[in-house]
């Protein structure tokens, strides 16, 4: 165990895991968005990319489950440029791919970081699952969990390690709330009953603020990735 | 030898990316040639005795000593289709990344050096059991019990076919399994005295077919 390694980040044996390496550069901070299927992990994704392009030097990883589809929209959006973005194949499993075995993950990560390197921001987009998937501290840093209004307004209340432990909650199509009948207040209070001081941004990427307070978490965990 | 390192190194969940790949099953599954588990159990006797045995046989050389990037070459040469080799230097890439976490070993340090986009897996496997204390022998069953649980476990999740129906097929394969692992482990042997050529090199064009048809597929499951 390193002594400067504060307890968020322990020594990992993984080959790649720490900030800094070998020879003195710092890796990109890598940020993992896990979530339910279909409730707007790529549309945040690309909201990002074109929120923080022209200030960061960005790359995504996609986890799709069976089809190319995420990687496919991100190329097609031009988010960024293609060689910026890398699909990982998950075996019908895309939780095992996150958590329990994430070689395939590290090395398009690392392949990312070598090809169009140096890099500030690695964002991972794991495959639609279900309220239990987390990623591995051994492959992100950080992690942002996404759920939306639309899947039912008890998701909070129910927990989970996703809602529960993940850095950022993001409540996701706000502006459906009404639509579905979701109670926005009722969602922040057992979000806050889950999370503790852990934060929750409500969101709606066809609104008019979009992905900014978003960016704007991302941007402070950069800031603070850079002084470590 | 020690018994525990070799479940360690067998066990599925080890984390060397073994999971995306369904060693052709999601292939044959699609063709109908395995729809349950009689037919599954043919598919995998057929890639036991094909590239099973080839994979053991590499394996095991490997755990020997033998030098890997010969080994290497003999694996390119054993294995035709581009995306089975574009497959296998990619799990013998992620499986180093692992076996080096697990058993740290400057010969898994210089594999990594002398092969930054990956060596043949069976190669690393062989070079991983020496770095884990396990000998020629254990490599070959570790490589063909893979050769056959990678499309079991494929297959279950494919076809939602019974999964005790499956751990059965593959109980029903051990007798056949230590063979291959016999004979490959024997064939290691004499490679060190007479060159690679000893080594197996049997092959099933239909399974190399397939592969190489797979890694077209606009949707799948599995990465190969
Ligand atoms: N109304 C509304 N729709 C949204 C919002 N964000 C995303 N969507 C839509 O929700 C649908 C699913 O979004 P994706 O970003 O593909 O969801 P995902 O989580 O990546 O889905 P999987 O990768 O399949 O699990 C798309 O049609 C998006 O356009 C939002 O804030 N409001
Ligand atoms: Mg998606």
């Amino acid at each position: 165990m390193h002594l400067d390694h504060g307890d968020s980040y322990p020594h990992r044996h993984t080959h790649s895991a720490e900030p800094v390496r070998a020879d003195g550069t710092r890796r990109a901070l890598r940020v993992g968005l896990g979530g339910p299927v279909g409730s707007g992990k790529t549309a945040t994704v690309a909201a990002l990319c074109r929120a923080l392009r022209a200030e960061l030097s960005m790359a995504v990883v996609t986890n799709d489950i069976y089809t190319r589809e995420d990687a496919e929209f991100l190329l097609r959006e031009a988010v960024l440029p293609p060689e910026r973005i890398a699909a990982v194949e998950t075996g019908a499993c895309p939780h095992t791919a996150i958590r329990d075995d994430i070689s395939a993950n590290l090395e398009a990560v690392e392949e990312l970081e070598e090809n169009v390197g140096p890099l500030d921001l690695i964002l991972v987009e794991s495959g639609g699952d279900n309220l239990t998937a987390t990623f591995s501290r051994g492959l992100v840093d950080a992690q942002i969990f996404v759920i939306d209004v639309a899947g039912g307004d008890d998701i909070p209340r129910k927990g989970g390690p996703g809602v529960t432990t993940a850095d950022l909650l993001i409540v996701n199509k706000t502006d459906l709330a009404p639509h579905v009948g979701s109670d926005l207040d009722r969602m922040a209070r057992d979000a806050a009953e889950q999370r503790g001081d852990l934060p929750v941004a409500f969101q709606s990427l066809r609104g008019p603020e979009g992905v900014a307070p978003v960016a704007d978490w991302v941007r402070a965990r950069i800031a603070a990735w850079a002084v470590r | 030898m020690s018994l525990a390192a070799l479940l360690v190194l067998a066990d599925g969940r080890f984390p060397a990316g073994g999971h995306a790949h369904s060693g052709g099953a999601e292939a044959a599954c699609k063709a109908g040639r395995i729809h349950d588990a009689a037919t599954l159990a043919e598919f995998c006797r057929g890639r036991l005795h094909t590239s099973g045995l080839v994979a053991a046989g590499l394996a095991a050389a490997a755990a020997h000593g033998l030098d890997p990037a010969e080994l290497d070459t003999a694996a390119d040469a054993r294995t035709p289709p581009p995306a089975l080799r574009l497959a296998a230097r990619r799990l013998g890439r992620q499986l180093l990344r692992a076996a080096r976490a697990t058993w740290p070993a400057a010969e898994l340090d210089a594999l990594a050096a002398a092969f930054p986009r990956g060596a043949h897996q069976p190669v690393v496997l062989g070079v991983t059991a020496r770095a884990a204390g396990l000998g020629p022998l254990d490599a070959a069953h570790v490589a063909a019990y893979e050769s056959v649980s990678g499309p079991a476990t494929a297959t279950v999740r494919l076809l939602g076919l019974d999964p005790f129906e499956a751990s059965a097929v593959l109980a029903g394969l051990a007798p056949e399994l230590d063979a291959v692992s016999g004979r490959a482990a024997s064939a290691a042997l004499l490679a060190r005295h007479e060159g690679l050529e000893a080594l197996p090199a049997s092959s099933s064009p239909l399974l190399d077919i397939a592969a190489q048809a797979h890694a077209e597929w606009p949707v799948r499951l599995f990465a190969s």
